[in-house]
Formats: structure tokens, sequence, C-alpha cells
């Protein structure tokens, strides 16, 4: 059998897309006031997909929230409206620079200055303004080991908290959204795909996604052996020469945490090809993972998505 | 393709976490950053090799103890299959991470550490599988390499698990038995000489073989309804369809519907996924029902067919799992959740708690402790439409929620 028979359509688990489904259904019919935290990433685009499925003919019953940092890249902000306008979607977006403005977070300082703990303050920020009382994450359980234990419904508490050993059990299909006030859920209706699922998924909806995607041309600097998107949010030393390189992203975050890979994929056909074969896992693209072995585990205790 | 959901158990030192290291190593499941990242954590541990259950042992206090502690979800594939596995630990205190992860698990995988044969955890492990009706018991033997791959030793295990087994097995339920060692790889994806008196498969090999359980499809309709859709646009200005996902049976446009608990008949005009109208639909399938006439649906009402219907339950015994610090209390009143379906629920009765290392009853409980396993009565403020859980498994569970910490603090079993 070859790997172009392997990958043929039909190879995403359709038992994925009703468990999905039906779990944006609970959310809906549990809980008040859910939103979609958006960040324009593939995961939070098939989020979407998934919700117009449960509720079509009807629109989507909860907004997207967007959390912007100010170093997305400029395609990422571009597909966001396209797809509010294409959906019929309200997006509501709050912005880091206003936390930063505010006095609440401060800037990070350095060659490794990111944005990409800061937008935990503005997220929570926006829960209590907005009063939600669910949001619905992309996160999966296959890409990181702390996520591998989350549950589908994750009670935080005021400050977003998340205690691993305080988890509700979740047994059979049965999700309990009950909570006290104060408390709120983050949701998580793809758990259970693994990278693979996503692209598969979006090639056999044919969902379209943002450029960065693919394969293209841009100017990138290499530091610890990885290609970082050249831009005026990051922070370089003289010996980091800019060069043109042929690149695309596996995950798209901000520009300051997000590395590319070189890549001659302009096509879906091709990306899935490159996933399967690929030495480098997606989140090993992820510069804010690698600050310590405990760091996704550390930042959720703290509220992080 | 189709998606086979297994749990697995074992006792603390009985290699689980090493041997769904090595499955998903041989089934290029690892990408190349993930094993670097395990070479220098094994390093630092101070290890010669590099240390494949650190893959899976996933929080900070995992690591520190060495020990797993909540249920871990791990996902590999081969060409043909998707595999989840429920890593569930295996130590006594955590019995209700088990029967969390094994909820919907089709495969129990059990380790026994050839050295030690079988042992109360294994013997609690299989009851759990039971009491779940788990349709196939997958036994590892585990270490062979330790005990000189003696056939013997095998045969002597394999015989005293049959002799507790067999007794306890619900009819169609299969157990396999397969020798490896994780820790050398042997007989998980690849045969080895160390071991060629077994003839029979591999462990993967056994995995794949084994048949998605379709038997819900055989049961009866059942349809909760989850949410109801009604767009109220120019477009679809009387669209009123039912959401919900199948539980059991099939459904067909065209089939008489009964609405539970009002018991008004319909018949199914659509069955719809995003717009596309379905000729069938089965169970795990999340859909959209429209109906011929205009009846009163709800969230928690269920379609049955007629002649089919589940029995209308107020007051029920069941077995129960318990799952918080807090004892369940006779007299206590909690929120029972079936399904999408909830009510108030009060305990009228503990009838008996099972010891599950020696299967001792204790009659006329006063209480039910974590990680216990007893038959409790039920009496519900409102009724609900379970079936026995032996009958379709499905359709027959429930959990208990404190109606003050909102936890879910038990699972029940329908009797």
């Amino acid at each position: 059998m070859s790997e172009v028979q392997v990958s043929g359509v039909g190879t995403f688990p359709r038992e994925l897309e009703d468990e999905a489904v039906y779990i944006m259904r609970e959310v809906a019919a549990q809980f008040e006031r859910p939103a979609i935290l958006f960040s324009g990433g593939k995961d939070s685009i098939v989020l979407v997909r998934l919700a117009q499925k449960a509720f079509f003919p009807g629109k989507i019953p909860f907004p997207l929230l967007h959390i912007d940092t100010g170093h997305n890249f400029p395609e990422t902000i571009q597909y966001r409206d396209w797809l509010v306008r294409e959906t019929g979607a309200e997006l509501l977006v709050r912005y880091v620079q206003d936390s930063i403005d505010a006095g609440k977070v401060r800037e990070e300082t350095g060659k490794y200055a990111s944005r990409n703990v800061l937008q935990t303050v503005t997220l929570l920020d926006a829960i209590e303004e907005f009063k939600f009382d669910a949001c619905l994450g992309g996160a999966r359980r296959d890409e990181e080991k702390a996520r591998a234990k989350e549950r589908i419904f994750s009670v935080r508490d005021d400050f977003g908290q998340w205690d691993a050993k305080r988890q509700r059990p979740e047994l059979f299909d049965m999700l309990n959204g009950r909570i006290s006030v104060g408390e709120n859920v983050r949701v998580f209706p793809i758990s259970n795909w693994t990278e693979l699922d996503v692209w598969n998924y979006i090639r056999e909806e044919q969902i379209a996604i943002p450029s960065i995607y693919y394969a293209h041309q841009r100017a990138v600097i290499e530091r610890d052996g990885m290609l970082w998107a050249d831009s005026p949010h990051l922070n370089k030393s003289t010996d980091e020469i800019p060069f043109e390189a042929t690149v695309r992203f596996r995950t798209v975050g901000d520009m300051t945490c997000t590395a590319a890979v070189l890549s001659e994929a302009v096509e879906l056909e091709m990306i899935i090809g490159e996933i399967r074969s690929a030495k480098i896992s997606e989140r090993g693209a992820r510069i804010d993972d690698k600050r310590s072995e405990a760091a996704m585990e550390k930042r959720k205790q703290q509220g992080y998505f | 393709m189709d998606i086979l959901r297994i749990a697995t158990a074992g006792s603390v030192d009985d290699g689980k976490s090493t041997l769904i290291g090595r499955l998903l190593y041989e089934t290029n499941s690892i990408t190349g950053d993930k094993i670097e990242a395990l070479e220098a954590a094994s390093k630092r541990k101070g290890l010669e090799f590099t240390d494949l259950s650190l893959l899976t042992d996933g929080l900070i206090a995992e690591r520190e103890q060495g020990i797993t502690i909540d249920v871990a979800h791990i996902y590999f594939s081969t060409p043909t299959r998707k595999y989840i596995i429920g890593d569930t630990p295996g130590h006594i205190e955590y019995t209700r991470n088990m029967v969390t992860g094994a909820s919907n698990a089709q495969v129990s995988l059990i380790l026994i550490d050839s050295r030690n044969g079988v042992v109360e955890q294994t013997f609690r492990h299989f009851f759990i599988a039971m009491l779940m009706r788990i349709p196939h018991v997958v036994v590892c033997v585990n270490k062979m390499d330790l005990v000189n791959y003696s056939q013997p030793r095998f045969d002597e295990i394999v015989a005293g698990f049959k002799a507790f087994a067999e007794k306890l097995a619900f009819a169609g339920q299969a157990i396999q038995f397969v020798p490896i060692s994780s820790l050398y790889g042997e007989n998980l994806t690849q045969k080895t000489e160390f071991l060629n008196w077994y003839h029979g498969p591999t462990l993967l090999e056994t995995l794949e073989s084994l048949e998605v359980n379709r038997s819900a499809a055989q049961q009866p309709g059942r349809f909760p309804v989850q949410y109801v859709v009604r767009p109220k646009t120019e477009e679809f200005h009387d669209f009123r369809g039912y959401a919900g996902k199948v539980t059991s049976g099939t459904f067909r446009p065209g089939d008489d519907v009964v609405v539970l608990p009002t018991g008004q008949i319909s018949r199914i005009a659509t069955i719809e996924k995003f717009g596309q109208a379905l000729e069938t639909v089965g169970p795990k399938e999340s859909v959209v029902i429209t109906l011929e006439t205009d009846v009163d649906v709800s969230r928690g009402n269920m379609l049955v067919r007629p002649g089919e219907e589940p029995e209308s339950r107020k007051e029920l015994v069941a077995r129960i799992c318990w799952l918080d610090n807090q004892p369940l209390a006779a007299g206590r009143t909690y929120l029972l959740q079936h399904g999408v379906n909830d009510t108030k629920a009060k305990i009228v009765g503990i009838d008996e708690v099972v010891n599950v290392q020696t299967l001792d009853r204790t009659p006329d409980a006063p209480q039910l402790k974590l990680n216990e396993i007893g038959t409790i009565r039920l009496k519900m403020a409102k009724p609900i439409f379970a079936d026995r859980y032996a009958d379709n498994p499905a359709n027959g569970a429930f959990i208990l929620i404190d109606e003050y910490t909102h936890s879910t603090v038990g699972v029940g079993f329908v009797e």
C-alpha cells in the first residue's frame, strides 16, 4: 500500500467529528455565555467549522474571542476578518497592548521577549468583562504531556488556574458543566484529535486556512537551530542577519514564539506528506515550551489556555 | 477509519508506561524532538538507557514520585486504525481513575509482571473490566526476559488468571494472553527468537485484529435530545430540529417515534448532518432530526420507537463506584445525570458493599467510600429512560453529582 493511498480521503475518523459536535452542543445547552477562543491557528479554525456544523441551519450561538497580542502575523488577521464575514459569526477582540498600557503586565525584555505569557492576563480580564462561563479552545491532548491529562470540560477557578489533582472524572460521554460562582470552564472539543487528524479533516472538508501554513518566501533569522520570522517585534542581536528562505509554519502563534520550518509544501497533500514523515513534533516549533521541561504545566496552572 | 479505545491497567512496577512508550516508538508515533527530549531527561536522571516511560508520565508530581497519578490519553495509528489509550494508574487509591479511563474503552489491557504472577491488583483490574462490560481483555504477561522466557511460567500465569476470570466474565467477553518484554520490545510489534515457543499474534497484531464493538447498533433505538435548533431566519423560518447523538440502535426517515416522557407519537421527517440528508443513522453519530408533526420536544427528552420503549424509572437499583473523598451516605440527595438528562435523586439505601480484593459482600452498609463498589437503591424526582447496563451499556450508565461542590462523585450502572 502506498503512502498516498494510506492518507487518502476516508482517513479522517468521522467519529471524532461526531464527538466534537456533541461537545459543542453540550456547551450551548449547559452554559449561559460561552465563547470560542479564536487564535487564527488551524485548530481554532476547525472549531469554527465544527460549531457551524453543530448548529446548522442555525448560526453559531457564541462569539469568537480573539486575544490580540499585537505580534500576530498580518496574514492571520486578514484571515480572521475574512472568516468572520464568511460565517457571520460575532467577533470580539481584546488587546494585550491595552493590558500593558494599563500597567497590568510588563513587556518582556531580551532576545526571547514574547507576549505569549502576557496574553493570559488579557484573556482572564476578557472572561471577567464578558462574564464568559465557558471558553472553547482548540487544544489537543497529543500536543504535549500535561495536555494528555486534560479533561474535555476543564474547570478553572477565579484566577483561571488549573489544578491537575482536582479534576473531575469524565465518564462515558457525560459532561458535567456545573460550576460555582466565579468559576468557569475551558472546553476542548478536539481533545482526541492528533495533528494529522486535524490536517486530514481540513483536507476532507476543504477548509480554507491562512496562507502562512503553506510554503512561501520569507525573511528569517536562525537562532538555536530554528528559523524565526524577521519582524519589528523580534529583538535581534547584531550577528543575527535576516536571509530569505522558503518556509512554512506548522503552528501559528505569535511571530515572536513560532518557528518556521523549511518546506516546499504549497498544497495540503504535501503538508500532510511532510507531517507523516516529520522528524520534529508540532510543539517542537514552539519556542515557549522549550523554556523548561514542565513549561506547559506551569503555564496552565497560571491560567494559560 | 475506525477508532479502537484501549484502557491500560497495571500495578506500579509492571512496566505499563514502558510498554506504551514502546508501542508509540515502534509504530513511528514519536517524533525526533520528543526522542531527543527523552534522551536528555533520561540522562539527567542518571539512566544509561532512554526511558520511554518518561513519554507518558506527564505531570510534575509524577516525575517527582516516579508514578502515574491520573488518566493520560495517548494516541497512535496504524494504516488501518486509530488507537486511543487511556492510561490509568494501577495503585489502589486511584481506582476511580481506572473506572474513568475504562468507561469509553473497548479493550482492557492488563499487565502482569511475570515474576509476581497474578496479584490482588490483577484481580481488581479484571473485576472492573467485567463490571464495565469491556468486551475484549488482553492480558500481557510482561518482563518475560526476567523469567528466562519460560513457557511453563507463562502457562502457569495464564492458568492462574483463567481460574478466577472465567467465573466472573460475562457471556461474550473475550480474553487473550500475550507474553512480552516491553523493555526489549519483544512480541509488541515483532516476534523474537526468545519466545519462539509462542505461536500466537504479537500484541499489535492482536489489537489490529480485534473487531470494533458494534453491538450498540443491534440495540433498540435511543435518541436523547441535546439541543433544539430553531434558526428563526427568513430562509429557515419554521425549521425546528432536534440535535443529538444516537445512543443505540439505528433510525431512518419515515420511522415512527415516541417522545419520552410525554408519550406523544410522531414520525421522522428528515435526518440531517450540516444540511446533508441521511438515509440512516447509527450509534455515536451526531445529527439533527426533524419530525413530521408539531410535538413538544425539549432537551433531556428521548426519541424511541413504539414498542421498544425503555422502562420509565423513578426508582432504580444500581451498581455504583464511588469517586469522591466525601463518602456516599444513605439518605442524601444528589443530582443524577443520565446522558443529557438530569434529575435530583435520593439514596434510599446501600444494599451491599463489595470488597474488590476478596469479592466479600457487606450487606446494609451505612456509607460507600472513595474507590468502593456497591449496590444502591435510588429514588428520582422525575423519571429517566435507562436500560439495564448489562443489556444496553450505552444507555445504562449514569453519574452522580454533588449539589454543593458540583463535582462528579459517583458512576452508576443500572441493574
